[in-house]
């Protein structure tokens, strides 16, 4: 095993009585990219914002490249770290070019080495035409990219992103994720936080999913649906589907069986008896699929909405 | 953990980091100079012209230890300090809170190696320059209508930026404690306003009764006024070391505690 770019280790956070980050610990391996999902209120950003040394853990330790530790070697750290929050902090009043320039000088680098980055960085961001233009005159998912390419003028060896792509229409994100894939191809790490389960399952080699300020499952998208999940679903739903999920015929059929609003989920090793059973219902509409990381989400985490976040 | 996070009032620790952060806020400036010049010189100046000469021809001459000054070398003595508490309040209020609170500009700095307290002290240098600048340009005016012609001014110079610090200082704790920009208008009529008229600006402060000019003589405005003000009629203020040392006093103990309450705010 190499040297892991960042080690938390037993990292609590409290908030009053309530505990908002319990015992986590995690580790990103050189080359990696770590995924942290969870719902709203989960501790992903509390999380985030104690690694970037933003807020103070009760307990716990967090080292970057094998030993610097944070809050203690922050500024070490933060040198070699390129961060993209979840909100857009571009500077309002300076082009595209500008908010790179001054961002590079609070790293320390010469004038002369930031603007030698700077138009690599803006074709990178797919973003050369927009060099003279102010982040109002951006759209949200080029924001995003300047954002982004802004976070990779120290040349960082980590980076961090809190949910990269919410807020952005499709073609935006795609983009979005082409450019993370480049990265990662190049071989940078990354660190991100989602609550889109595609964008986990594209990005991610590894993710950690966490409820209640807990690691509640650990591991590669592909492991973590085969160990929590039957590999087939089928969606059932129309004029009375809900009833189906008493029907002992079907139940039979079925490893699990969800009920979520009108729609009868219905978990199985092998779907083909149990679709050919539900020809006796021609009135209902199915939809039959592969297990995915949103049905593993949901098992995990529960399907009731979260009222805090 | 470390101790030294723990405790918002642990000492300033301070780099050359805030240096960067200082360039960046002059490089917006530079975009605005001009209009933001025109507002920053043309109501002190306004105020000259109404109450110096308007209100000078009725005053005339003022008795001033034992020399007599015209009204408008008097009020324009004292109003040159109030322009630089003034421009030194609105950048370290208004704009410094746009940037930590609305646009969020600080948060995006640490993400970079760069320290709250050095953000903290780049904002406090860069509204006492922006200060010194408007301090500038309304001195220029004031030399152009010959209301002093005395080299002394030049000392005035530095003794205008460091009103300039004492009051970005007192400013940025407000800044730390708004939750909006309303809250700034207490600063203002609580704090501002009666300092503007106990400090010597319109009128002597011996007019006072006397307990109240007994509080008078230490506030900062105060001690501004009396050392610019002997430099306007060319001659060297009494009790230089006193002054200088209050408004130093102010500088550290103000951008202490307004760091102590950023430090705090900062910290979730």
């Amino acid at each position: 095993m190499n040297t892991p770019l960042l080690s938390v280790d037993h990292l609590v956070k409290r908030y009053g009585d309530t505990t908002v980050v319990n015992d986590l610990s995690f580790h990103i391996q050189p080359g990696e990219c770590l995924g942290v999902i969870g719902p709203n209120g989960a501790g992903k950003t509390t999380s985030l914002r104690m690694c970037l040394g933003l807020s103070e853990p009760d307990s716990g330790s967090i080292a970057y490249f094998g030993g610097q530790q944070m809050p203690q070697d922050a500024l070490a750290i933060k040198a070699q770290l390129g961060v993209v929050a979840q909100m857009d902090t571009l500077d309002p009043d300076f082009t595209a070019e500008e908010n790179l320039l001054v961002f590079g000088r609070y790293f320390g680098l010469p004038d002369a080495t930031i603007r030698e980055r700077i138009p690599k960085l803006l074709e990178f961001a797919a973003l050369s035409h927009k060099a003279k233009a102010k982040p109002g005159e951006l759209s949200g998912g080029m924001k995003r990219r300047l954002s982004l390419a802004r976070a990779l003028i120290n040349q960082p060896r980590l980076l961090m992103l809190d949910e990269p792509t919410t807020g952005l229409d499709p073609q935006a994100r795609h983009l979005m994720w082409e450019r993370l894939q480049l990265l990662l191809q190049e071989g940078k790490s990354i660190l991100l936080t989602t609550h889109f389960m595609d964008e986990a399952e594209r990005l991610c080699s590894r993710l950690l999913v966490l409820d209640q300020g807990r690691k509640i499952a650990e591991g590669t998208p592909r492991d973590l649906i085969a160990q929590h999940l039957e590999p087939e679903v089928v969606e059932v739903f129309g004029q009375g589907a809900v009833a189906l999920a008493q029907e002992a015929s079907l139940k039979a059929l079925a490893q699990r069986i969800e009920v979520s609003g009108e729609t009868v989920f219905f978990y199985t090793h092998d779907s083909r008896s149990l679709l050919a059973a539900l020809q006796a219902w021609p009135a209902l509409r199915t939809l039959h699929r592969p297990s995915n990381l949103e049905d593993l989400f949901l098992k995990l985490t529960g399907r009731q909405i979260r009222e805090e976040g | 953990m470390s101790q030294i996070q723990n405790n918002i009032w642990a000492a300033p620790r301070l780099s050359m980091r805030w240096w960067p952060v200082f360039q960046r806020n002059w490089l917006v400036w530079k975009k605005l100079a001009i209009p933001s010049l025109v507002g920053n010189i043309a109501e002190p100046l306004m105020w000259l012209v109404a109450f110096g000469y308007g209100l000078g021809s009725l005053v005339g001459q003022i008795e001033l230890g034992g020399e007599k000054v015209p009204y408008i070398l008097f009020l324009a003595s004292g109003s040159i300090c109030m322009s630089a508490m003034n421009a030194a309040t609105f950048e370290a209020l208004y704009s410094a809170f746009s940037r930590m609170h609305v646009q969020k500009t600080w948060d995006g700095i640490m993400n970079a190696p760069v320290r709250l307290d050095d953000v903290v002290l780049a904002e406090m240098l860069w509204s006492a320059f922006k200060s010194l600048f408007t301090v500038t340009a309304i001195l220029g005016v004031m030399l152009a209508l010959g209301i002093s012609h005395s080299w002394k001014l030049l000392v005035a110079w530095p003794v205008l930026l460091g009103v300039g610090i004492t009051f970005s200082c007192m400013a940025l704790i407000f800044n730390a404690l708004a939750k909006g920009y309303d809250f700034f208008t207490y600063y203002f009529t609580l704090f501002l306003t009666p300092m503007m008229f106990l400090s010597g600006i319109f009128f002597p402060r011996d007019q006072l009764p006397p307990i109240v000019r007994a509080i008078a003589d230490w506030l900062p405005l105060s001690v501004a006024v009396d050392l610019v003000r002997p430099l306007f009629m060319d001659r060297w203020p009494d009790q230089p070391v006193r002054h200088v040392l209050v408004l130093a006093v102010f500088a550290v103990v103000a951008f202490w505690i307004a760091l102590a309450l950023t430090r705090k705010r900062f910290r979730s």
